[in-house]
Parts: structure tokens; sequence; C-alpha cells
């Protein structure tokens, strides 16, 4: 069964070659202006290290390897963590019998919305020195002083907490489409279940997999907020200091390393996850597996969830309330919110629609016509995820103040940089649920007479809606908590509750901070508990 | 036509005891500022100081806009920026960022920029927006509003309130007898591990800046070696610095004085830190100011002189005092009790002006080159 599906994956490819159309030149060219797009921050910074001479003069110094591999260490071991976290979880919640799934199955990627200073700031306030948890500790059993939080381990707790939902995410999608007839298969020809999920089902979520650990390795590289909080320095932390001390070139130069870090990390991932371009399964309607029973195996199962649900997000949501509760009475005045929850949702879902637009030329090509060509678009449009939102910011400053006058501090603006921020996110999920979809679904369509147009108004997009629906989503949550890019470029007295967030925690006023920290949590589950229902669907 | 409108605002001024004393019992409600004829109640358990500010804003007939980029934070002045949007009819816009963020915007906007003015959190950022040119010198009747020390020499931009370098430290480990009267001294080796700062912050740069100006390099250098040896706890910032203080973290740390003041009142009187003002050295006790300039090419030039002087009005100034803890830079604002007043710290300080602390590149690369800083 497995030969006969390899055979059908050239097909695309010679369809393509032999019959070159206007199709492919339109997608061609609509993703070349997102690469362009995701050029220009780059081309900002070449511009900015080139101003000074002393710029590269840091290669020499010691200290900037040793920030190379402590920013490289977080990367990869957050990666690691989020699946070692991610896929236990997506697979349990789609595939076993453990209590509550639906429960644990819409908590589990709300940790996404949290903005990372925030959460590092919880982290802190709990499990930091003096915190709750040892105020809680230091009357019953005289522990006087816990293991630190600060450094690595703080910063990839951090981060690993709010960062596994996205292997979460694209493993549960990926999870619920793979044929059950594979793993039946495996299972009829002796394997247990144990070398079933390792031979069968493993090798399936691959991709997923992949494409989630390095958005989560570029997602810490570019982390300010848990870094700074948690005393680590990675080149994030390492160029913000740059820009305080108000020194563009250096701060420029230490980007431009950055990106050089992320193609390594991107061609990692293509190496590791060694894309099986498994075409779909030609059921339209994919009956699910029977779950398995996980027998006494459920309560350590249930452990693990209710661990990670609860230090991921049960924890945060409660301190929060704990700081509104403890404002509120202490006479705490709340900053109203009023345009700020109408800025947050306009900035998030117009920024997700760009987003998934952008998003749908590049993936179909690197779906439907794989080649080095098409491969090299893929991973350059990864780069705009690594940087530093500043580093965006500025170049958008740049370029559109001199080039693009009309547009500047324009809502229009805004929306082509979260673009170019969160448009890899988009291309994932996009991918994948292309890939899922058989080819010849379509190539059925196209020989009963239709326009290539026509087939994928009629056939593709709407095989595609959940993709569609998971790409959105992730953009809009990601959206909900951006900090610098909408600060610098958004139209003048626009604000979203993440800003009210930041301004109120930078002058410790957490009360202020929290009403506004919850509301993004709530009104980041809506486009979730949409997403859920599609897939429980 | 001008049609002036005065503005008169009813401050409550706590003394410090009161603070720590009501803030955890009792709804300690400090009231913003008011607009004329609005009065502020305010209950505490025992009676605070009452203060009227007034001022005389402009209205013009023709109030117009004004674009202000703020590196000061929301929570500490859009209620004072909506005041004088509402009592002069201007439509004032406000873009918030960090002041690091905000110069660089600046910055590479060049001369194109949509701002009027840029209000800095530290002289440092109005400084190198000013070193690029990009700064109108202001008026000569703004300017002398403010004392000499607390403004740039060329007239292009002026403090608007003032914040001291203090030492906070753990209430439950130290008495102010213990501290040493010198900042000079922390590099004791008594003071191992435990101490902290801060050293990407601007405010612990610009005291370092101070020091090369007043100690020179040679013993700026030794002091921060000392530190360094002293193995100090770097944190992000200053909340981050009274926070640990607070919790036992470290013993004592290098912060300005006014974060103390909002922990205390979410916290309330149980809150483990406290101040310490090096009243006798020099540098340890630097006033800065959160500073503004005027954009040289800003679109509404008569609207940001506007404000800047509504700032440096007794309204403003009362504002900063009362609700931000800080020192108002102008004479007759009345300043928190239990501050010691600016004029102590002014003459046991320093006589370097703080528009020669500009000197951040240097300052940062003495720092790194010790080794405190990434």
């Amino acid at each position: 069964m497995v030969e006969r599906k390899r055979s059908f994956q050239v097909l695309p490819v010679r369809s393509a070659l032999h019959n070159p159309n206007w199709p492919l030149v339109l997608l061609w060219s609509a993703s070349l202006i997102v690469v362009a797009l995701i050029l220009l921050p780059i081309a900002y910074l070449v511009i900015r290290a080139l101003g000074s001479s002393d710029a590269f003069a840091s290669l020499s110094q010691a200290r900037t390897w040793q920030i190379m591999f402590n920013s490289l260490a977080l990367a990869v071991a957050s990666a690691l963590c989020s699946m070692l976290i991610g896929l236990p979880l997506a697979w349990l919640v789609v595939r076993s019998d453990l209590p509550w799934r639906r429960f644990w199955n819409t908590l589990a990627p709300l940790p996404l919305v949290l903005p990372s200073f925030v959460a590092a700031y919880l982290y802190i306030s709990v499990l930091g020195p003096r915190g709750m948890l040892q105020q809680l500790l230091e009357g019953p059993f005289q522990i006087n002083r816990l293991p630190s939080i600060y450094g690595f381990w703080g910063a990839l707790f951090t981060l690993s907490m709010l960062t596994y939902p996205y292997v979460f995410l694209s493993t549960r999608a990926a999870l619920s489409q793979i044929d059950p007839a594979l793993e039946e298969a495996g299972r009829s020809l002796g394997l247990g279940p144990w070398r079933t999920f390792w031979r069968v089902t493993l090798p399936q979520l691959r991709p997923a997999l992949g494409s989630a650990a390095l958005l989560v390795a570029l997602y810490s590289l570019r982390d300010f907020g848990a870094v700074a909080l948690m005393r680590y320095t990675t080149f994030t932390r390492a160029i913000y200091t740059q820009y305080n001390s108000f020194d563009r070139s250096q701060a420029a130069f230490l980007a431009l390393l950055l990106i050089g870090m992320t193609i390594v990390l991107i061609s990692l991932e293509a190496r590791l996850f060694v894309r099986t371009r498994t075409s779909g399964s030609l059921q339209t309607s994919l009956r699910q597996s029977a779950p398995l029973r996980l027998g006494i195996w459920r309560w350590p199962a249930l452990l693990f969830c209710g661990l990670i649900i609860g230090l991921s997000l049960l924890l945060p949501i409660s301190v929060l309330g704990y700081w509104l509760v403890r404002g509120l009475l202490a006479g705490e005045t709340l900053a109203s919110v009023g345009s700020a929850i109408r800025g947050s949702l306009l900035a998030s879902a117009v920024g997700a629609l760009f987003c998934v637009i952008a998003a749908l030329p590049v993936s179909i090509l690197v779906a439907r016509w794989p080649s080095r060509w098409s491969k090299l678009i893929e991973r350059l449009i990864y780069i705009g995820f690594a940087l530093p939102g500043i580093a965006i910011a500025l170049a958008l400053v740049f370029f559109g103040i001199q080039y693009a006058r009309p547009l500047y501090q324009s809502f229009s603006m805004l929306m082509i940089a979260y673009t170019i921020l969160f448009v890899p996110q988009a291309v994932g999920a996009l991918r994948s649920a292309l890939l899922r979809i058989h080819i010849s679904l379509e190539e059925s369509a196209r020989s009963l007479g239709s326009s290539p147009l026509a087939v994928f108004w009629r056939v593709t997009l709407p095989l595609m809606r959940p993709g569609l629906l998971a790409a959105a989503s992730l953009t809009f949550l990601t959206a909900m908590k951006e900090l610098p890019i909408t600060l610098l470029l958004a139209p003048t007295g626009f604000r979203t509750l993440a800003t009210i967030v930041w301004s109120s925690v930078s002058e410790a006023y957490f009360a202020r901070a929290a009403a506004p920290a919850l509301l993004i949590v709530l009104l980041s589950s809506l486009p979730l508990a949409l997403l859920n229902r599609n897939n429980t669907a | 036509m001008l049609l002036p409108r005065r503005l008169s605002a009813q401050f409550v001024m706590l003394f410090a005891a009161l603070i720590l004393s009501a803030c955890s019992s009792s709804a300690a409600t400090v009231a913003s500022p008011q607009v004329i004829r609005e009065t502020v109640e305010v209950q505490v358990t025992a009676p605070p100081q009452i203060i009227e500010a007034t001022v005389e804003v402009p209205v013009p007939a023709d109030p117009g806009s004004l674009v202000i980029y703020s590196g000061r934070s929301e929570a500490l002045v859009a209620p004072i920026i909506a005041q004088f949007a509402e009592a002069t009819g201007i439509d004032v816009e406000v873009r918030y960022g960090s002041t690091a963020e905000i110069a660089a915007t600046l910055l590479e906007e060049g001369s194109n920029s949509p701002a009027d003015v840029f209000f800095a959190q530290d002289p440092g950022g109005v400084g190198a927006v000013a070193k690029a040119g990009l700064l109108a010198k202001l008026p000569a009747e703004t300017l002398n509003l403010v004392p000499e020390r607390f403004r740039s020499p060329e007239g292009t931009w002026t403090g608007v309130s003032g914040r001291a370098r203090v030492v906070v430290y753990n209430t439950a480990t130290l008495t102010p007898e213990d501290l040493p009267a010198d900042i000079y001294d922390f590099i004791n080796p008594e003071w191992s591990g435990r101490i902290g700062f801060a050293p990407s912050n601007a405010s612990f740069q610009t005291m370092v800046t101070a020091m090369r100006l007043t100690w020179g390099e040679e013993k700026t250098r030794a002091w921060l070696e000392g530190l360094k040896a002293n193995q100090p706890v770097l944190l992000e910032n200053n909340n981050a610095v009274v926070q640990a203080a607070a919790a036992g973290e470290i013993d004592a740390g290098f912060v300005n004085h006014y974060y103390l003041y909002r922990f205390l009142k979410e916290e309330g009187e149980s809150f483990g830190a406290r101040n310490h003002f090096l009243t006798g050295s020099g540098p340890g006790s630097l006033i800065m100011t959160a500073s503004i300039g005027r954009l040289a090419n800003g679109p509404n030039e008569e609207n940001a002189i506007r404000f800047i002087n509504f700032l440096l009005s007794p309204v403003a100034q009362q504002y900063f005092s009362a609700q931000t803890y800080e020192y108002p830079l102008v004479d007759g604002v009345v300043t928190q009790a239990g501050l010691p007043p600016l004029s102590e710290l002014e003459s046991s300080a320093l006589d370097i002006d703080i528009s020669t602390l500009d000197d951040v590149q240097g300052t940062t690369a003495l720092i790194r080159d010790v080794g405190l800083l990434e």
C-alpha cells in the first residue's frame, strides 16, 4: 500500500513540466512578491551594518560566539522539549481513550496566546526566589531556597510552555488525517502498538513535526521577553542591548548573524525531517481509527496532561486573576480597554487574512510543484520569523518613509509587517493541508474540463478548509500578542491589549496589566474553539 | 484668537509614612488630576495634604493637532496628556514605545518624521536624536522654567521630571545604617554576592557616565571591576532589582527611587524593600530627568511648544510629583513627603550638567569591556 502511494508523488512534477501554463506563472509571481517582502528587512540590516566599520569587530570576540552558542542551545532544546510535550499530548487527545479528551483538546493550544514577557513574569513570581511557591513551602516544610529559575533552564521552561502548542496543533491535524488502514496493516503484520507508532505513524508525522519544531526553534531565537526576564543572553537580547545604547549598526550586524543561524536551523530541519511527500488518501471522508485503550496507563497519562495544562495555562491565569483581585482590593483603577479590544481584534483578524492570502501561492507552489527553487522560496520565508520584531519594524520605517510615504504608519503597513513576520506559520499549515489532498481529485476535475482556477476554487479550496482555518487561527493568536511592530508601525494612537499589558507591566502596575492579559487569553480562545469544532467534526 | 482657560487640579500628597501604613489596610484612592471644578475625594486613614495646582492654558481658536512620540509608558503619562488634549481641544495622538525603540524610529525617519515632540524616559534618548540634528531649539521662556543643569545647553531639549538613583535594600537583612555613604564602597568584599543591578538599563548606564565624568575613567573602571568581583546579580530592569531586593535574593540594589512606591502601593506595607538615598556620595545619588524635545520638522510647532510648556506648568509638575512619585523640576511644586528635597541631593551630588551625560556608547563599551554586559 505504501508502495502504491509513492508512485503518485512524481505526477505533479511531470504534469507541471509538460504543461507550463499561466497559473504557474501567476503562482510564481505572487510567491516572489512575498519573498521580496521578506527580503526587505535583510536589505535594511545590510545597509545599517555597512554603516559602521567596527560592527564586524564583534566577530573576533569570544563573547559573540558564546552568545551564538547560547542562542542555538536554547533554540534546539526548546524545539526538542516542545516535541516531547506536544507530540504525546496530541496523540493522547486524538488516538487514545483518555478521559476528558475534549477538555484537554480545548485547553492545550491556549498557552500560545500568552505574551512571553508576561509568562516569564508570572513564572518568576511563582517559582522565583521568595516567590509564591517558596512562601507556601516555607511554613510547613522549612524550605528556604528553591533551585534558581534563572538562566538557561528558566528560559527553556518558559519557552517550552509557550511553544508546545505549535507541535500539538500540527501533530493533531496530521494524526487525525492519517489513513487508519496503514496502522491496521502494520498491526495485522504483527507489529505491537508501540512499534506501529514508531514505524508507521511517526514517519507520517515527520513533515508536520519538522515544520512545527522549526517554528519553535525560530520563536526561541527571536524571543526577547522570556530570555530577558530569565536573564539568559541570546542574540535577540544582545540586539536589544545595542538598541538601548543607540547603536543601530552593531544591532544590525548581530541581527545578520542571527539570520545566518536561522539558515543553519532551517537546513538542519530539512535534513532531519526529510520531506516524505506522501500524497493524501483517495478517501475524501476519513474514518477515524478506534481509540486505543490506555488501560492502567490512563493514570500517568492524565497526570501528564494535568501537569502540562496546569503549568502552562492554569498557573499563569490564576496569578493574573490574583493580581487583578489584589489590585482591585487596593483601589487600583483599571485601564480602559474598549479601544484596545477593537484594535487587537481588528489587527489580528485582518493580519490573519493577509497572511493566509500571502501564504496560499507559496504553499501551492511548494506542495504541487516541488523543485529546488520552490524549496528555496519556502526556506527564505522562514527567515522573517526568526528576526526580532524591532528589526522588521525599523526596516519598514526605513523603506516606508522613503518609498511608500502614503502607506507609512497606516493600517496596511502594519498588515504588511505582520505578513512578513507570520507568513511561515501560515505556509506550514497550508502546505500540510495541501499535501493531504490527493492530486488525482484535482486531476479528474481538470480532465472533466474545468479550468485550473475553477478546480482550485471548487475542489482544492473547499478540501483545504481545515488547513485554512488552522493557518488563520495560528496567525490570529500570535498577532494578538505581538508588540514591537505594533508599537512602531501601527497608526499613531492605535492601541491593542498587548500594548496596554506591556505598558503596565514595565511600570510595575500589575493589576492594570492583568485585565487586558486575561482578555487576550479569552479572545484568543474564540478562534481556537472554532478550530476545535472543525477538527473534531 | 486665544481664549485662556483655567485648568486646575487637586492633588493628594501622601506622606511616605502614610503610604506605608495606609496602603495595605485601606482603599487609598489616589485621584487623577481633574479639570476645573471637579472635586477629588480621597479616603485614607489619616488626613492627606491636599494641594491645588492651577494653570492657564491658552485655547487656540483652531486647535489643530499634535503628534507625540513617547518613550515614557502609557501607564505613566497618558492621564496628563489626556488632560492637555481636553483642555485645549487639540487633537493629540501619541505613539508609545520604549525610549530606545522610539529613538531608533526617529533616527530612521529622519527629517520626514510625522512627530512633533519626543518625550523620552532619559536624557540619553533625546540626546541621541538631538545629535542627529533632528531637534529644534526651544524658546528661552520655556527653557528658563527649568534649572540650567536639567536641560540641554544647546536648548534643544529640557528635563520634565526627575528621578534619583538610590540604593534599594532588603529590610529583613539591613537597616539604612548598614549601608555605605558612598556607592563606591559597594566594591568592598563584604558585599560579595549580596548586590544586584540592571547593567543594560539606561538609568544605570547614565549613572556610570556620571561616574566617568566625576571620578574619571580609571576609578569608574575600578568600581565596575570591583562590582564584578563581588558577583552581583545582573537583572533586566529596575523593577526586577526592586523585586529581587524585596525577595531577599539580593540585600541591596542600585535603582531609581520611584519604582519602590508603586510596589508599596500594590503590595502594601509588607513589601520587603525600602529606598536609601546616598546623600553624600556624588554619582550614587545622580538626578536624571525624563526629557522632551521638539522635532525640527514637526508640522505643528506651536502646539508642540504649548505641550512642552504645559508639562512644565504647576499642574503637570504636580501630577508627576503626586502620581508618579517623581521630582518636579519647576519651583513652587510640592515634592512627595519622605523624599529628601532635590536641593539636598543636588548640593551633595555633582556639579555636572545632565546634558553631558550623553556618551551612552562610551559607557556601554566600558561596562561591556569589564564583562558586566553582553
